[in-house]
């Protein structure tokens, strides 16, 4: 069993290796290593045993002295990111297919250790490891953005990249602090569990980490880089950032916040949901006012992200589970929308919203496949964002009211400024620019067709995924609360 | 002791070789003469030679050894056509520098005061001839004026010191110094606490921390970029051996005393090196300041004394001399070819020029410590240490010195693949390439396994 953990890791590792000598050919290469990573990711979600328990785990020692481990396993909550991750990279490089990089071969070998990263974040449970695998992440999408992104992508890039690393390395004291507290003198997370911090320790923590996340997430008001770096990103960059990195932050929060520093949370956590709320408003009042249609998606991800954010930190089974199955469908969702973005882009070379119109004319199947997209993202029922928009309001719900009543903005915002995007661009009259707009064909037509399946069978029947993390999820819940009664 | 004999012996064959015109033998004469110190010293692991308690052979001093010397021998390897334009006579240039590496073998295993003074003289005078070495160069000049003058004056005020702990102990041994202050630790002599201040100070001027830093980017610039790394490489590691053996050692004792003044050096060091970084525009005097920055990171270990100091520094030297090799063999291929070590002239490089680039890229991201590059690990480990004790404002502190560093490490990467470039292509001897990517090999695999060094002292 463990075996496949392994392979699972290093298979993005490897192909990256071979990617980075393939030339010309890289494309193809590095999809047949995504594919076969996906593959392998059935072949796990096939054998996972949908209980609280953590499975094919690994345990081997790495940096004996230092009591570092490489420790990882997959539970319930692993498995939906990791699903995430392995179903979204293939989609990401096949949808790269119509663009033509300069040097390819750095450019997919990039994106598979990308994916590595992710991989290991997702799966550690060693919080060493988790930092190796969090700037394992974080070095490649640096690159991938600053060399194939737009014009102003050195100032930009570096905002991002310094604005990162500065919240990893205040986790990185919080987990120096941590192992310094630890008895054993290791990283293991069932140890860190265990831990017993007074209250302000706690606190602490909760921020060392905590900001970290909030700048991955992003978190008003720790956004600033996320608009300009999303735009200036080429296509892949975007997606990659927007689909995955982001999950990072939120699975921080729910495998390393909640458990190791629950009083922490319990103090701090109203400010999250309102810092949460504030960035839902604040950022779909902007996206209302965006002229560049990236640029309304990347703020129309903040109030998402917003929205899940409250979800986790209501504490509560629904909106655990709403912030799960919202992971997944937020990150297909996202894709899809800047794929159609990068479709739209790289036909007439803009992506403000005033120079387009019309486009459902010429384009009748990019119309169909661009409006269950953006269904799918204003959450309309029956579509996948339904049903995580649905569980994480039931959640803030049960934690206030009120909280509720401005998280739930979210959607009627939403509605508004994506419908209206629709109809910008889609609808209206035809100008010049868009009149002989090609309809798509081939890898796109592949693509749409895969994203927009996603997002109705996940729609319409959520169960298998609501299952698989079920378990886990009540079990951290309950050991939250088991040690936030122990502690008073 | 035989390490040292070999390296001299080799030194000076290699200034016969040099008086009888053998040009094309002073390279593999010198590479054979350090290989087998290096072997000398690796044979004398664990064996602990103490020499008329002068010298003591201890793994300590080994590993410190072995490291210069392996340093040394990579510094060699990128000699190759380089002293060649500046002089008729290389050999000098080599014998110089293999002087030096004698005297740096004995300041890593010193056990009296006498011989610390010896090899910091021996390393020293070698390197202000070096550092001049350009006779018509105004700048190496100007460099070789100001390391004489800095270093004669920091002498000064180490042999201050030297004679107050002298006057106080009666004893220039280091164990029987220690001896006297574990016996009196209640009535040490007052002569003692200037003294130990005062070859704090020297010390310090040796390694470049700040205040007593301004010699630094100036010599560093002024003088050859091969001399420099050398000066920026082995020598630092072994200012900083030298200074542990004393202070991790023999002064433990007065820890209480003297770590706030050191650790105000450390906050100095780490804010100067850092901040004035980030504003050079010129690639070698940016790495002359950010060595100013990695020896407040390295003064950490003294911070907190622990069991693992020693092997601390000598993790952290390790990864700061690979990349910093790495770093200066580019800039001398680059200067060669554009004639500017700017950043500007950084630019482009990595289309047409991948190895150097990819070097260059591991080696400042290990610089400025991002994991699975060993200067991580090496950061990691003084963060560790201080936290040992939970000077948690210090480490906040030096989290935000490392920020400021990713941003001028960046500055270089940025240049060589996202800015549009002259597209000139390097040309890069087989040496250069033999250098870069075992320094390469070194920087990750320490970063990835570093288990085999973490407990090597």
């Amino acid at each position: 069993m463990e075996q496949l953990l392994i392979l699972l890791i290093f298979l993005p590792v490897v192909g990256a290796l071979v990617t980075a000598f393939t030339g010309n050919a890289a494309k193809h290469v590095a999809l047949v290593f995504a594919v076969a990573s996906l593959a392998l990711t059935a072949v796990v979600a096939g054998q996972f045993i949908p209980d609280a328990s953590t499975q094919f785990v690994v345990n081997l020692p790495w940096i004996q002295d230092l009591g570092i481990h490489f420790h990882a396993g997959i539970d319930g909550i692993s498995l939906i990111t990791v699903l995430l991750t392995n179903v979204l990279v293939p989609i990401i490089i096949l949808a790269s297919y119509q663009h033509n990089y300069k040097s390819p071969a750095g450019f997919f070998a990039l994106i598979l250790f990308m994916q590595a990263g992710l991989l290991v974040v997702f799966t550690a449970m060693d919080a060493f490891l988790f930092y190796i695998g969090w700037e394992a992440a974080l070095i490649p999408i640096y690159f991938i953005c600053a060399i194939w992104g737009g014009k102003d992508r050195i100032k930009v890039n570096m905002k991002f990249f310094v604005y990162t690393i500065a919240g990893s390395l205040f986790m990185l004291l919080g987990i120096i602090y941590l192992y310094l507290q630890n008895p054993a003198h290791n990283f293991d997370i069932q140890a860190f569990y265990q831990l017993h911090l007074d209250p302000v320790q706690q606190g602490w923590i909760f921020w060392s980490f905590f900001i970290a996340f909030a700048i991955k997430m992003p978190i008003f008001p720790f956004h600033t880089w996320q608009p300009d770096t999303y735009t200036e990103a080429p296509a892949a960059g975007t997606m990659l950032l927007s689909g995955i990195m982001l999950k990072m932050g939120i699975y921080g929060v729910i495998r390393w916040l909640l458990p190791i520093v629950p009083a922490g949370v319990q103090e701090w956590g109203n400010t999250v949901i309102v810092l949460s709320i504030i960035g839902i408003v604040y950022a779909s009042l902007i996206a209302f006012k965006q002229k560049d249609a990236k640029r309304l998606i990347a703020y129309s991800s903040i109030a998402h992200v917003g929205l899940i954010s409250a979800g986790i930190f209501a504490l509560n089974t629904q909106g655990m589970q709403g912030a799960m199955i919202q992971m997944l469908s937020h990150g297909v969702n996202v894709i899809g929308l800047f794929f159609v973005l990068d479709i739209i882009f790289s036909r007439v070379k803009t992506n403000t919203i005033a120079e387009l119109g019309g486009i459902a004319k010429s384009a009748p199947k990019l119309a169909i496949a661009f409006l269950i997209i953006v269904l799918g993202t204003v959450a309309l029922p029956g579509t996948n964002g339904f049903i995580g928009e649905f569980l994480l309001l039931i959640g803030i719900y049960q934690y206030n009211i009120w909280a509720v009543v401005f998280a739930g903005l979210t959607v009627i915002f939403g509605a508004v400024y994506m419908f209206r995007l629709y109809q910008n661009i889609m609808l209206g009259k035809t100008n010049d620019l868009t009149a002989g707009f090609a309809d798509i064909k081939g890898t796109e037509q592949i693509v749409l067709v895969i994203i927009c399946t996603l997002i109705i069978v996940l729609g319409v029947y959520p169960k298998p995924i609501l299952h698989l993390s079920e378990a886990s999820v009540q079990q951290l819940l309950e050991q939250v609360n088991q040690k936030l009664t122990s502690v008073k | 002791m035989n390490i040292i004999i070999t390296i001299v012996v080799t030194a000076l064959a290699v200034l016969y070789a040099g008086l009888f015109k053998a040009k094309k033998a002073l390279l593999p004469l010198t590479l054979v003469g350090l290989l087998i110190s290096l072997a000398f010293a690796v044979t004398a692991w664990n064996s602990n030679t103490v020499y008329y308690g002068m010298m003591e052979m201890d793994n300590f001093a080994i590993a410190f050894s072995s490291l210069t010397i392996l340093g040394t021998i990579f510094i060699f390897l990128l000699t190759q056509n380089y002293f060649a334009k500046d002089s008729e006579n290389v050999a000098e240039y080599y014998t110089l520098i293999l002087f030096a590496l004698a005297g740096i073998v004995i300041m890593v295993s010193y056990t009296n005061m006498s011989m610390l003074f010896i090899g910091i003289e021996i390393m020293s005078v070698a390197l202000y001839i070096l550092a001049g070495i350009r006779k018509s160069n105004f700048a190496s000049n100007e460099a070789s004026l100001k390391y004489f003058l800095m270093g004669a004056f920091s002498t000064g005020f180490l042999l201050f010191g030297i004679t107050l702990v002298y006057g106080a102990t009666g004893s220039f041994s280091l164990h029987a110094i220690n001896q006297y202050l574990v016996g009196n630790y209640q009535a040490v002599s007052p002569l003692f606490y200037p003294g130990v201040i005062l070859i704090m100070v020297g010390l310090c001027f040796k390694i470049g921390a700040a205040p007593f830093h301004f010699w630094t980017p100036d010599v560093y610039e002024g003088a050859p970029s091969l001399i420099t790394a050398f000066m920026s490489t082995v020598v630092k590691t072994a200012g900083f051996a030298a200074f542990l053996r004393l202070f991790a050692g023999t002064f433990a004792p007065l820890h209480d005393f003297w770590m706030p003044p050191l650790m105000a050096i450390v906050c100095i060091t780490l804010f100067i090196g850092n901040v004035t970084a980030l504003f050079q525009k010129n690639f070698k005097r940016m790495l002359a300041y950010s060595s100013i920055s990695h020896a407040g990171y390295l003064l950490f270990s003294l911070v907190t004394l622990t069991a693992n100091s020693a092997n601390n520094v000598m993790v952290y030297a390790a990864a700061y001399t690979f990349a910093s090799i790495i770093a200066f063999a580019v800039l001398i291929l680059v200067k060669q070819k554009t004639g500017h070590d700017n950043f500007e002239s950084f630019n482009g490089l990595g289309k047409r020029n991948p190895l150097v680039a990819l070097a260059l890229t591991i080696a400042m991201l290990s610089l400025a410590g991002i994991p699975l590059t060993a200067g991580f690990i090496g950061k990691y480990l003084m963060f560790l240490n201080v936290m040992n004790e939970y000077q948690i404002y210090l480490v906040a502190f030096a989290i935000l010195n490392a920020l400021v560093g990713f941003y001028y490490y960046l500055r270089v990467i940025v240049a060589m693949y996202f800015k549009e470039g002259a597209e000139v292509v390097l040309e890069t001897p087989i040496q250069y390439k033999v250098v870069l990517i075992l320094s390469v090999i070194i920087t990750i695999f320490l970063g990835v396994y570093p288990t085999i060094i973490l407990n090597l002292i």
